[in-house]
């Protein structure tokens, strides 16, 4: 019967299954991308949500007074305790006094200690200032400690919330912004934290890191890609560049380990040698998209130059690199995106340590973002959970940013053939 | 298989026999091409006059690419490319010891198949030969040399009041024209043309043919084509290739009208090709 009709009958009959076919497969292509859409929006509210409190610390309002006394100790937590001892006055049992300090964090003396160094004229006087409260009263105030559970299964006490309430009924408590999370390295306390070790950490980390991968990359493509004979020897190379780029990342901190520290005695946990290690890593990601770049640069551009009596070297840096450029720019950031998110290397040779001062030079210890992360998140203080996700939503902060360098260099770059 | 005839064939026509009369620019001798163990080229022996277009014809992979490839040793780079024999250039062997690959392709210049101008400006593309070997001493030097290749390679008209704009930007025939004022502002002697107008249509073709005519002049012009009515057109002198032989040589009249050897002829009349 099929024999009967005509070939473009049998086209035509053929032409509705044609067209279901493709649109099954556009809607297996939507279905996807909405999917990991989702799926990344869901990941990026959560940490949102959850981290955008660590932008906002609770402080309360005393009224302090730079008593000479002990101005004269140092004992600037000791003017704090005075304060709130008028605040409150009556709570006289020591126990309880005890833990009405604790209401402010023992970070709050170093405020005062900061206002007196700027202004000395402060001696004997008294000032109304906002100081920080303790992680856990931040979290009281957050919503995140349950006033309705039993006493015993919260860690403020029934006294310590009376205290708040009289603090919230008086408006002498409230959210600031938390300036402290930007400008301040790493504390034990919540409250006092900061991101701005770790942030300068990985800056001097990957400045380490660019400044040996990107040269040594892209020499190592053009020459591969353009003067290296193709033997033997070359494809063995190949191969294990290729290898190199699939290696964990562990395994190049264990290598930093026992070279750059056990044998070259380099110092611990310093960005220079974290930087010398995620260069080891970044170097094959920049070497293979370079290489790619390179292969996409026309041969006729090369014929021309070379035809014009161009040297092999004046051919490549006259002409094939600028072409090549966007695309190695482009294999760089991606490199460096993923350096900067990596913290398994960097375990290896020390930038795991508690640093609390903010690191300057290459040598003075100090950890990375990631590895922030990572101590924060084990830390066991229900604070450090949000300062966690802070620290995430700071760490993606960057990624984006270098994301957009990266397509913003490749359209100023790229030139048109 | 010897089969190369040189100019002085006494049948050649006697309207051409200046041509004959032109002191040989290039010279191949027993010229053997391999691409690893294939063999392109077998013993090609050719001497190619003066101030003359000669055109090398023949059906694709015949080996007359390769061996105009050979005459600025573009094949140099081409992995396993070998070249044996010997092309001499005004009578020094450019294959020898100690010839600078630079210096060779600043006196042989190269017009490829598919125009192919540097992503850069006008006056960039054209300055860009002089520049590297260093033939301008001042701006207004390099000035006179651009606008004088572009004159003679009869763009000047066309893009006087945007020499900023990229050279990319042209029309096909435009950029050839570009590539043409590219490659003669390093003033070399011979010109090499791979194909010039096959990315073109007829009318850009008909100018570029029109400027090779006028180039011969002042340079030796060996041009790869596979328009036959184009070999007949613009060449003095004609050399037919098929299968890595070189069949036939001679006035380019002469192998089109009376064509000695029968491939020759069964290519020319369109049988084989």
């Amino acid at each position: 019967m099929t024999d009967q009709l005509s070939n473009s009958e049998r086209i035509q009959a053929g032409l509705a299954r044609r067209y279901r076919a493709e649109k099954r497969f556009r809607l297996y292509g939507i279905i996807a991308v909405v999917l990991a859409v989702g799926f990344l929006a869901v990941m990026l509210s959560a940490i949102g949500a959850r981290g955008f409190g660590a932008f906002y610390q609770t402080h309360a309002s005393l009224e302090v007074t730079f008593d000479e006394e002990l101005v004269k100790d140092k004992d600037w937590q000791g003017i704090v305790k005075v304060a709130m001892r008028k605040s409150f006055p009556d709570v006289k049992a020591r126990r309880d006094k005890r833990k009405l300090y604790k209401l402010m964090s023992s970070g709050a003396g170093f405020d005062l200690q900061g206002m007196y160094k700027a202004d000395p004229e402060l001696l004997g006087q008294t000032r109304t200032v906002w100081l920080p409260t303790s992680d856990d009263i931040d979290m009281l105030m957050k919503g995140q400690i349950d006033r309705v559970l039993a006493e015993d299964d919260r860690r403020v006490s029934d006294k310590e919330i009376t205290w708040v309430d009289q603090w919230i009924a008086s408006d002498r408590i409230e959210l600031q912004f938390n300036t402290r999370f930007f400008t301040g390295g790493d504390s034990r306390e919540p409250e006092l934290a900061g991101i701005l070790g770790a942030v300068m950490g990985s800056l001097l980390s990957l400045t380490v890191c660019l400044a040996l991968s990107f040269p040594l990359g892209v020499m190592t493509a053009v020459y591969l890609e353009e003067f290296a004979p193709k033997n033997k020897w070359t494809d063995i190379i190949e191969v294990n560049i290729n290898n190199l780029a699939a290696v964990p990342s562990i395994v190049f901190g264990l290598l930093g380990l026992a070279m750059f520290l056990n044998f070259f005695g380099m110092p611990r946990s310093a960005p220079l040698v974290g930087g010398m290690v995620l260069a080891l890593m970044t170097l094959p990601t920049i070497i293979i998209a370079g290489r790619a770049a390179l292969r996409a640069v026309p041969p006729s551009i090369r014929e021309a130059a070379l035809g014009m009596g161009a040297s092999p070297i004046q051919t490549v840096t006259h002409h094939v690199l600028p072409l090549a450029m966007p695309g190695m720019l482009t294999g760089t950031i991606i490199g460096m995106a993923q350096a900067l998110g990596e913290s398994a290397p960097l375990l290896m040779i020390g930038m795991v340590a508690f640093i609390v001062d903010v690191p300057a030079a290459f040598t003075d210890p100090a950890t990375a973002l990631p590895v922030q992360i990572y101590l924060w998140a084990d830390s066991p203080e229900r604070a450090f959970s949000e300062r966690t996700s802070g620290a995430i939503i700071v760490l993606l902060g960057f990624l984006i940013t270098m994301n957009i360098i990266a397509v913003f260099m490749r359209k100023s770059f790229e030139r048109r053939w | 298989m010897e089969l190369a005839i040189h100019t002085e064939v006494p049948e050649s026509a006697p309207g051409l026999s200046v041509a004959a009369s032109n002191p040989h620019k290039v010279t191949a001798k027993s010229v053997d091409v391999y691409y690893g163990d294939k063999q392109a080229l077998k013993s090609i022996n050719l001497d190619i006059p003066s101030n003359m277009v000669t055109a090398l014809i023949g059906p694709s992979g015949c080996g007359k690419s390769t061996f105009l490839r050979c005459l600025n040793r573009m094949n140099d780079v081409v992995d396993g490319c070998r070249v044996e024999g010997e092309i001499k250039l005004d009578g020094e062997n450019i294959y020898a010891k100690g010839v600078d690959v630079v210096h060779l392709r600043a006196r042989v210049g190269m017009v490829f198949q598919k125009p192919n101008p540097f992503p850069k400006s006008i006056y960039d593309n054209v300055a860009y030969g002089p520049k590297i070997h260093g033939l301008a001493r001042s701006r207004a030097d390099m000035d006179e040399i651009v606008l004088n290749s572009l004159e003679k390679a009869g763009l000047l008209a066309e893009v006087r009041d945007r020499l900023d704009a990229p050279g990319t930007g042209l029309s096909g025939g435009q950029q050839q024209r570009l590539c043409i004022a590219r490659a003669i502002a390093v003033e070399p002697e011979v010109i090499l043309m791979d194909e010039p107008c096959s990315a073109l249509d007829p009318i850009a073709t008909a100018k570029i043919e029109e400027l090779i005519d006028e180039l011969k002049e002042n340079y030796t012009i060996i041009m790869v084509t596979h328009s036959m009515q184009q070999a007949a057109r613009v060449s003095q002198k004609t050399a037919f290739f098929h299968l890595g032989d070189l069949v036939e040589y001679g006035d380019t009249q002469g192998i089109f009208t009376n064509p000695k050897d029968e491939r020759t002829q069964a290519y020319v009349t369109g049988r084989i090709g």
